[in-house]
């Protein structure tokens, strides 16, 4: 009767018993422990009998079976911990300078963990307001076209959400989301802009968006229902009672079937509307494509397995179908996966189709969170190598104290736990210095971007008291851990002996171990802020291959730009002006199909639309032909096009000559198109891309407009407002967006801002720290030897000597961290970072040292003026008394 | 207050002692409530009930031989007392007495 492998109980925890319960009853209570354990191995399963052997071992922990002597421990260890923090505070009052190094550092390395902790909770808070929000799932499509993988997308089709209440089984709800409802809503006179999502009912049987008013069965199922959130109603109708009233958005007239509350922040989705899908469904009735499996771009499918469901069935069950639609398909490929709903803000980076704003969502990958982890981490452990290190190395004025508690009969484990307390002490004092700190730079982190604004709120809540309280517990018990084994290492004779001075050696090593990491973390750090900060400057000052100087782009929106044309020409300050679509050199896209003499032979290449004054005004440079000749009013009638040198290379054009390039003909989308001029390579995309086949074509009435208007003004403010002025005559409703050119790119890089940001302040405080810990370090080497450099002066040494011979040894230390620190910099930029960029500039010596001067410098004043000081000081005064 | 006086729980505990004789330990005494009240009993809950009645004189107890079933522990094996016995009877009796004093015409309209 052998059972397949022996389950064992927990040991600890049966140590656990065996250590609390008296010895008449210990073996019976063990034996029936052990009893039950087998049994439910048998019969629930190893896992589940050890979980209960735990739970059976805690609450046998009664008062008859306890062991008397147990309560009189900790009683005791309750005395004890209250001695340890009295011993723990003097001392730190007695070492002023020391805990003052130690707190302060300990502070400001701990705010950014604070802020981390808050940033990671409140990711982690987001939909956890869904009452299934375990259960809830969103269809990821995974698009393979012509065999070429293009990626994972948050969206599919609204084929997907019909099949699956079709022919999965194993789903309790289905919901549909078709995204980019948006609109002027009209009431009366008043006009807003209004957005949302197109939904069907069971939207509000999978998440818990609350009703107020309407019925949530109903609200979303005939067409031309609109669900309005509390605040979208209260700004269209005021105070009037909105249920039952209609909108009317465009050119439709929707009723308000239901009010419901506000979307709360931590949603990945969010809107003020909710439109009922059938309206979607009802006005693309004529649109063949509206419902295939191939249109993919705009919807996204969630489900609500049943409670117990097989997830993995129902996997294979929607692959199985995927694997059917896909029979019909030529040349795409979509398979169904499912993502869990929390995993929707913290998880893989999905693609959002083009033309999708507002729905994408807040998202960090974890990628990005472990490497802010991994940064704070290393700030908090440089602070923490500062208590160890000054900690050991005052071990000389404390090692009487653990002598004389150890002969009184301390153990081991007191005089740890005494060094840990301690250490807790400090890092708990620092906690409230760093909460601080926190509610200081909290505004400052959300208002560094605007994304941060829109993905947190870094409010205090209860886990989070606790998180911080925690966090701060296992700061000072990893920054009090070696010096907690360093004393109790002490032995009471070399204590009361001179000979302790002896084994103090052992530990040089390390104590210069953790300088060396701490000043090597620190230079990291400095240098590639200087190198990014450099880089971002060359960026934004990159010659993109056109003029943006005093540019103002103004976004037209869906209104006609001639009346803007028209104001702003009679503008004094304005000295030029032009329309195109959109804005190139910002990260903007617009493709085209092009092809020459081969037909079979098509290229993608990027285009704009521009009016004629496009390229003068910024400046393009046409090695040959000249601007666009005809004027047509409508897209069809267009038949010039601009293109770059690129495009006769892509095409090979007249054998790549420009000049006789002028007059070949070309297909673009289709159409026949003449190439009237060529122009010089410039960067249409943004810096990181290479550059590539770019056509203009004339800009007709049809497009929607961009106005970009040089300016020449002293009082840049007023024009502006002036313009705003005539936009809003023009357009009442949206609000007036332009930019000039410069903030539009320094928009557009504004992701290398951020990090810079990020990284400089870390390394900002990284410096701090490590310049603390340096100064302790000098402050208590030359403190300690005050009466060696007495006796050398004596002797006749100059102040010069004794500079040298107190501060030697510090700066081999900060020789050999900027040895590993500004090589592995280098390294890092040449092979990680600036391989995405192809027109970067190289890495410059002048900025690698710009850091690893500011470092030095700092450490040679905390070096020098402690060492001058020790090396001026009155020999007479310091060898007078022993 | 160690006198006969027997809690509801204690009674039935002591109870299954007497009808297990010489099995009574403390799992199998845990068992056997547990399949005739119905009711899930908690051995840590068993274990002390049997220690308040060994205190209070009414079982003792006395180890028994090892067996390898239990990690080589010894179970402990109660018996009743005859204080034990005697407060069994008495709750008995005291409950017969209360049982004859309702006419059986009123506890059938009941």
């Amino acid at each position: 009767m052998k059972e397949q492998p022996q389950h064992h109980p927990p040991s600890w925890a049966q140590r656990f018993v065996e250590w609390y319960c008296k010895p008449g009853l210990v073996e019976d209570l063990t034996g029936d422990l052990n009893e039950c354990f087998e049994r439910n191995v048998r019969s629930a399963g190893p896992r589940r009998a050890k979980l209960i052997y735990i739970i059976d071992a805690f609450k046998f922990f009664r008062s008859y079976t306890v062991r008397k002597s147990i309560f009189a421990h900790l009683f005791m260890n309750r005395i004890m911990i209250g001695s340890y923090v009295k011993t723990s505070g003097r001392n730190i009052m007695r070492n002023k300078l020391f805990s003052f190094i130690n707190i302060l550092g300990l502070a400001i390395s701990m705010s950014v963990g604070l802020l981390l902790i808050a940033f990671l909770l409140d990711l982690r808070s987001y939909d956890r307001f869904h009452e299934n929000g375990g259960r809830i799932h969103r269809i990821t499509n995974i698009l393979t076209s012509n065999s070429e993988q293009s990626g994972k997308f948050a969206t599919t089709s609204i084929k997907t959400g019909k099949l699956i209440r079709e022919k999965v089984n194993g789903i309790e709800e289905v919901t549909v989301m078709r995204n980019n409802f948006s609109g002027d809503a009209r009431v009366g006179d008043n006009i807003l802009p209004i957005s949302g999502f197109w939904a069907e009912p069971s939207l509000f049987r999978v998440f818990s968006f609350p009703m107020v008013e309407g019925n949530p069965e109903t609200a979303l199922k005939d067409p031309y229902s609109v669900v309005l959130t509390e605040t979208a109603a209260r700004k269209l109708f005021g105070t009037q009672a909105a249920l039952g009233k209609t909108i009317q958005v465009d050119t439709l007239v929707y009723q308000v079937t239901g009010i419901m509350k506000d979307v709360p922040f931590f949603s990945h989705i969010s809107f003020e509307a909710l439109v009922s899908l059938s309206t979607a469904e009802q006005t693309n009735k004529g649109d063949k494509h509206f419902a295939e499996w191939t249109n993919m771009w705009s919807n996204s499918v969630y489900l609500l397995p049943s409670e117990n469901a097989d997830m993995e069935a129902i996997r294979s069950q929607l692959s199985a179908f995927a694997r059917e639609e896909n029979l019909a398909e030529e040349n795409t490929r979509i398979e169904l996966e499912l993502l869990p709903l929390y995993n929707i803000v913290v998880g893989e980076s999905l693609r959002q189709s083009e033309g999708g704003p507002g729905f994408a969502g807040p998202h960090m990958s974890p990628a990005v969170l472990w490497i802010l982890v991994g940064l704070a981490a290393v700030v908090i452990l440089s602070a923490c190598f500062n208590y160890t290190n000054l900690s050991i190395a005052r071990a000389m004025r404390r090692i009487k104290e653990i002598g004389l508690r150890k002969t009184i009969g301390a153990g081991k484990s007191q005089v740890q736990l005494q060094f840990l307390a301690e250490a807790v002490l400090i890092s708990l004092a620092a906690l409230l210095l760093s909460f601080l700190l926190f509610l200081v730079l909290r505004p400052l982190l959300i208002n560094m971007a605007p994304e941060m604004q829109q993905m947190v709120k870094l409010n205090l809540t209860p886990s989070m008291v606790v998180a911080f309280i925690v966090f701060a517990v296992t700061v000072g018990v990893i920054a009090g851990f070696l010096p907690a084994i360093f004393f109790s290492k002490v032995s009471p004779i070399n204590a009361f002996g001179s000979v302790s001075s002896v084994k103090m050696f052992k530990h040089l090593t390390l104590r210069r171990a953790l300088v060396v990491i701490q000043y090597t973390v620190t230079l990291i750090f400095i240098t590639t802020t200087a190198v990014g900060y450099v880089q971002y400057k060359n960026i934004l000052a990159f010659d993109l291959g056109f003029s943006t100087a005093n540019i103002l782009n103004i976004n037209m929106l869906d209104n006609k730009p001639d009346v803007m044309l028209k104001e702003l020409s009679e503008m004094p300050e304005v000295t030029g002006l032009s329309r195109s679509l959109i804005t190139t050199g910002v990260g903007n896209a617009w493709g085209g199909n092009m092809k020459y003499k081969d037909s079979r032979d098509s290229a993608l290449v990027m285009t704009n639309h521009v009016d004629e004054n496009y390229l003068p005004l910024h400046d393009y440079k046409l090695v040959a032909g000249g601007n666009f000749i005809a004027r047509p009013a409508t897209a069809q009638a267009t038949g010039e096009v601009i293109v770059n040198r690129q495009v006769l290379k892509r095409f090979n054009i007249s054998a790549n000559n420009p000049g006789n390039a002028i007059g070949e003909q070309i297909t673009l989308n289709g159409r026949k198109m003449t190439i009237v001029g060529v122009m010089q390579d410039f960067h249409y995309g943004k810096v990181e891309n290479l550059i590539g086949p770019v056509a203009f074509t004339f800009w007709t009435p049809e497009d929607r407009a961009i106005i970009s208007a040089k300016i020449k003004s002293a009082d840049m403010p007023a024009t502006i407002a002036r313009i705003e002025s005539v936009w809003k005559k023009i357009d009442p409703v949206h609000p007036f967006t332009a930019e000039f050119y410069s903030e539009e790119i320094e928009n557009a890089y504004s992701e290398f801002s951020t990090m810079i940001k990020i990284i400089g302040f870390l390394s900002f405080l990284a410096i701090s720290v490590a310049s603390m810990g340096l100064f302790g370090m000098v402050v208590f080497t030359t403190e300690t030897r005050l009466k060696e450099i007495g006796i050398r002066k004596v002797m006749g040494a100059s102040v010069g000597n004794l500079i040298h011979l107190l501060s030697r040894g510090f700066l081999i230390l900060l020789s050999v961290s900027a040895l590993i620190a500004l090589p592995a910099t280098y390294f890092f930029f040449k092979t990680v970072v600036l391989p995405n960029f192809p027109y970067h500039t190289p890495v410059q010596i002048t900025e690698m040292s710009v850091g690893l001067l500011a470092v030095l410098l700092i450490a040679f004043i905390m070096i020098g003026s402690q060492t001058l000081k020790a090396a001026r000081s009155n020999p007479v005064a310091v060898l007078k008394n022993e | 207050m160690k006198g006969t006086n027997l809690g509801e729980f204690e009674e039935l505990v002591l109870l299954t002692v007497a009808a297990l004789i010489n099995e009574a330990y403390s799992v199998a005494i845990c068992d056997e409530l547990s399949s005739h009240t119905g009711r899930s009993v908690k051995l840590g809950v068993v274990h002390a009930v049997l220690n308040r009645l060994e205190e209070k004189g009414l079982v003792k107890s006395e180890l028994g031989e090892a067996t390898k079933a239990r990690g080589g522990k010894r179970k402990r094996f109660y018996q009743l007392t005859m204080q034990g016995k005697a407060a069994l009877v008495s709750a008995k009796s005291m409950r017969d007495q209360l049982w004859a004093r309702i006419p059986s015409l009123a506890w059938e309209n009941l």
